[in-house]
């Protein structure tokens, strides 16, 4: 890892203020091409609320970040995902009514060019068009097992494959960097053991870098190359697996959630 | 003093809109027609009253009676069913329900209007100078009275801080030992309950009655408690009262025949820069 | 075009072609002699219904939000359109088709600017509130058009209360195939990467915003068009029924037409085609032999509204659609079978 590579996402002294919280403050996270970085900290350490900043979901109050070098300040969440930042939910967020392969459809929205005219009037454009990201999303799903369950309702899916499905459509964005809101929560041991082996996958084949969020201390420890540990909103220390195990703050900070409690945080 | 006194309708009902919202969070469109049940039951018990040699103004009674009795029949038939189901669900119903009694009364009563025979004969009276008539007085008087009552009812009572409850965290009311269900439906007597004295209200100083009433007064009271910012018992007396004046004012100054356009421009401004109205509460959603 | 697809479409087609011969051969051939003007009066009653039926369902089936003021927008078609028309009709004398198909063309346009203007604003807010900026833009156009009178705007009609003296262009022939093309557009809108656009924002507004959608642009898109299709039912009423009045356009016509839409099955637009061709010439055709059901016919659906919602919210037929060339498919494998 060389300093002068510019990092696919860094924050400057990121931070966010709820009324007199200081909920996320001065947070310098840097990814870099290909790596995958752990965050982690005990409930209510601010995590999700750097995810929800970095996608434009909340507007932070102090600092920056940067996606490849570029300021990213002030854009939507949609503007955000073109640039090429996707993301997972911690408490799962699909199109519950819409068919498994139509979540993931969505997501080459974006890029269609099919104008209105074309689409209403079914010009030839229009279904070539239809006919190729139908493909490609067939592609995704196969990836990750689930071309069988295409044309069923997501809502339908159960419990682990929702998880999966959820970051085939973040991978349907085409994006430079993907964040995963505790994937493994609420997963039972086989589930997990999958995700970890679809999150390998992924890295292999696209070798995109991925910030993850997750209490599974042992999925985190095992996968992660380097690890950001938060408490009350600030960056605690960082460092690879092997020295946050043994470095006695974190335990401090972790102390009474020994059991690393699969609790959603704030 | 005439736009108090239409401020004053608004307001009461407004109450019952915030009331009802602000514990279930469901607009009761049927809230309005609670008010035209109220004004043809007055139509009908006046002249009962008089021919029993009791004053008119016991029509109130029976109209209370006769609201509040509407008012927890649609409840418990039409919205207690629908209750869980999706936000979007409950407001079809309540459409429905206005639509019920809308319809139920032109069926009943005709499409005619009806003249509501007086209940107080009082004089006028000159303060500082203006002479103000007696039903306006009262109107007012009564209106607040009612409102100061309520306040206090919800702020200092054991059931008022009930209803406090319920809206907060539904869940953790029932372990607390609060019945939500039942919590609700006396939410649904006091709005109505209110509503029969809204109509005595309307009609001392409208006297025209119709089945279309509730929609048009619905609608304004229903601007006036997002005026004051839904679920604010405070926002719903001080927005009905305010919107009457500023009505009035338009009516008289501006706009004789579009006053209502006016009353709908406040409507969408109070909503695009300030939605949760002048003392309402935001809510907003997790990620 | 996928092979499938062109067969299905192309019965779709033939039928709707089918079913115009069919009402020709009625209407045209005197089939049922001197009732033939009232039944399709009724018909085209029933078609500008199922047009703004369908806008509306835009709206509250597939973005998720109600609007009680599309009476409105209905409103705002047919005067700008009769205006319009009956301007032009003063200066030069046109053939029928084109009068038409200028008041259609106006009706849209104006409805959709007016569309745009009111919902890039208000579509910041959602549900119940949403709900409630659209019948106050709905009542601001009513009070307007029942007090703000231009009068001697035009010669022969007048304008202020009733606006009278519009052409009759809405023939049921023209009527029919603007309908058909229309729920066609609809259906294609929906059936497109816009339509599943919005309705990724009906089931998550915040997963469509993190998956790229542009969620106030989808909104504001679909507001307009649906606002432009009321314009044109609105365009096609007013040249069909020649007189305007403002309380036409009130708050219990827009109700009217959520109700049917919540009936026929918010989000599906066969069901919004056939309640809305029910329920317009069935309460007609009722109080042809009974009088008196004219009185009843709104407490009536009211009613049925309160029991659907509570005993199936989903509305009659839910989601569905209904497809020509489907039941065929599904025939033709019965008996392939039965064969077999």
């Amino acid at each position: 890892m060389t300093e002068e590579k510019i990092p696919v996402l860094e924050t400057k002294s990121l931070g966010i203020q709820f009324g007199g919280l200081k909920a996320v403050n001065d947070v310098n996270i840097k990814v870099y091409k290909g790596e995958l970085v752990g965050l982690i900290g005990p409930n209510g350490a601010g995590k999700t609320t750097i995810f929800n900043l970095i996608t434009g979901i909340y507007k932070p109050t102090s600092g920056s970040y940067l996606l490849c070098g570029k300021k990213m300040n002030g854009l939507k969440t949609h503007q955000v995902v073109k640039e090429g930042i996707a993301r997972t939910f911690q408490n799962i967020r699909l199109f519950k009514k819409m068919t498994v392969l139509d979540n993931v459809r969505i997501a080459f929205n974006k890029n269609m060019k099919a104008s209105l005219l074309q689409s209403v009037f079914r010009t030839p454009y229009f279904w070539k068009e239809e006919a190729e990201t139908k493909e490609k999303a067939m592609e995704l799903l196969k990836l990750f097992k689930l071309e069988s369950f295409a044309d069923q309702y997501a809502e339908n899916l159960p419990y682990g494959k929702q998880r999966l499905l959820e970051i085939a459509r973040a991978l349907a964005t085409d994006m430079k960097l993907l964040l995963l809101d505790e994937p493994a929560a609420g997963m039972n041991p086989v589930e997990t053991a999958e995700l970890k082996e679809s999150i390998k996958m992924l890295r292999q084949k696209f070798g995109i870098p991925i910030l993850l969020i997750e209490h599974d201390m042992s999925l985190v420890m095992s996968i992660c190359e380097r690890i950001y540990v938060l408490n009350f909103g600030e960056v605690l220390t960082s460092g690879v697996p092997s020295e946050i195990a043994v470095n006695p703050d974190v335990i401090a900070a972790y102390l009474g959630e020994e059991e690393e409690g699969d609790d959603s945080d704030a | 003093m005439y736009g108090l006194n239409l401020g004053s309708v608004y307001a009461l009902t407004a109450l019952g809109y915030t009331m009802v919202y602000g514990i279930i969070r469901m607009i009761n469109f049927a809230h309005g027609d609670f008010i035209m049940v109220g004004g043809f039951t007055l139509f009908y018990t006046i002249p009962v009253m008089n021919s029993l040699g009791l004053p008119p103004w016991f029509a109130v009674f029976a109209a209370i009676i006769v609201c509040v009795f509407v008012g927890v029949l649609t409840e418990q038939i039409a919205y207690k069913p629908v209750r869980g189901q999706s936000s979007t669900t409950a407001l079809i119903t309540a459409l429905g329900m206005s639509l019920v009694l809308e319809n139920g009364a032109l069926v009943l009563f005709g499409s005619s209007p009806r003249n509501v025979p007086p209940m107080f004969s009082l004089p006028t009276i000159t303060l500082f100078g203006a002479s103000v008539s007696g039903q306006t007085l009262l109107t007012l008087g009564i209106g607040i009275i009612v409102m100061l009552v309520l306040s206090l009812f919800i702020k200092y009572t054991k059931l008022g801080k009930a209803m406090r409850a319920v809206p907060e965290d539904k869940t953790a009311s029932t372990l607390v030992g609060i019945n939500v269900n039942k919590i609700i439906t006396i939410t649904f007597a006091i709005g109505s309950g209110l509503a029969a004295v809204a109509s005595m209200m309307y009609t001392t100083s409208y006297v025209s009655i119709k089945n279309e009433l509730g929609i048009t007064l619905g609608l304004k009271a229903f601007v006036a408690a997002v005026f004051g910012g839904i679920g604010s018992v405070t926002g719903a007396m001080a927005g009905g009262l305010l919107l009457g004046i500023i009505e009035n004012l338009v009516k008289v100054y501006m706009l004789p025949g579009a006053y209502e356009a006016v009353t709908y421009m406040i409507l969408i401004i109070v909503l695009l820069v300030r939605p949760t109205g002048l003392f309402g509460k935001a809510v907003s959603e997790k990620v | 075009m996928p092979g499938i697809m062109k067969k299905r479409y192309l019965i779709t087609f033939a039928s709707v072609v089918l079913l115009f011969l069919l009402l020709c051969l009625l209407f045209d051939a005197g089939l049922l002699g001197r009732r033939s003007d009232y039944f399709n009066g009724l018909l085209t009653v029933g078609m500008f219904y199922i047009i703004v039926v369908c806008s509306l369902n835009l709206l509250t089936g597939y973005m998720g939000e109600f609007s009680l003021g599309q009476a409105g927008f209905m409103a705002i078609g047919a005067y700008s359109s009769a205006i319009v028309t009956t301007l032009i009709s003063d200066a030069v004398s046109l053939p029928a088709i084109v009068l038409y198909l200028i008041a259609v063309i106006v009706g849209a346009l104006v409805s959709a600017v007016i569309g745009l203007l009111v919902g890039i604003p208000a579509l910041r807010l959602s549900g119940d509130y949403l709900c409630i900026v659209t019948v106050a833009v709905a009542e601001i156009v009513r009070v307007i058009l029942s007090n703000v009178g231009i009068p001697a705007i035009t010669g022969s009609a007048t304008f202020g209360k009733s606006f009278a003296g519009i052409a009759h262009v809405s023939d049921y022939h023209y009527v029919y195939i603007t309908t058909v093309i229309c729920v066609a557009v609809m259906y294609c809108y929906i059936r497109s990467r816009y339509g599943r656009a919005l309705i990724a924002i009906r089931e998550d507004r915040i997963a469509a915003a993190a998956s790229g959608i542009n969620v106030t642009r989808t909104k504001v898109l679909t507001f307009t068009i649906s606002a432009a299709f009321a314009g044109i039912a609105g365009a096609v009423y007013a040249h069909y029924i020649t007189t305007l009045v403002p309380t036409y356009f009130n708050f219990s016509k827009s109700s009217e037409f959520l109700a049917i839409v919540i009936l026929g099955g918010s989000g599906s637009m066969t069901g919004s085609v056939v309640a809305a061709l029910i329920l317009s010439a069935l309460p007609q055709l009722i109080s042809y032999v009974v009088p008196a059901f004219v009185s009843y016919r709104m407490l009536i659906y009211a009613v049925i509204l309160v029991v659907v919602m509570i005993f199936r919210p989903g509305g009659l037929f839910g989601r569905r659609e209904f497809s020509m060339a489907g039941t065929l498919e599904k025939l033709t494998s019965r008996r392939k079978q039965q064969a077999a």
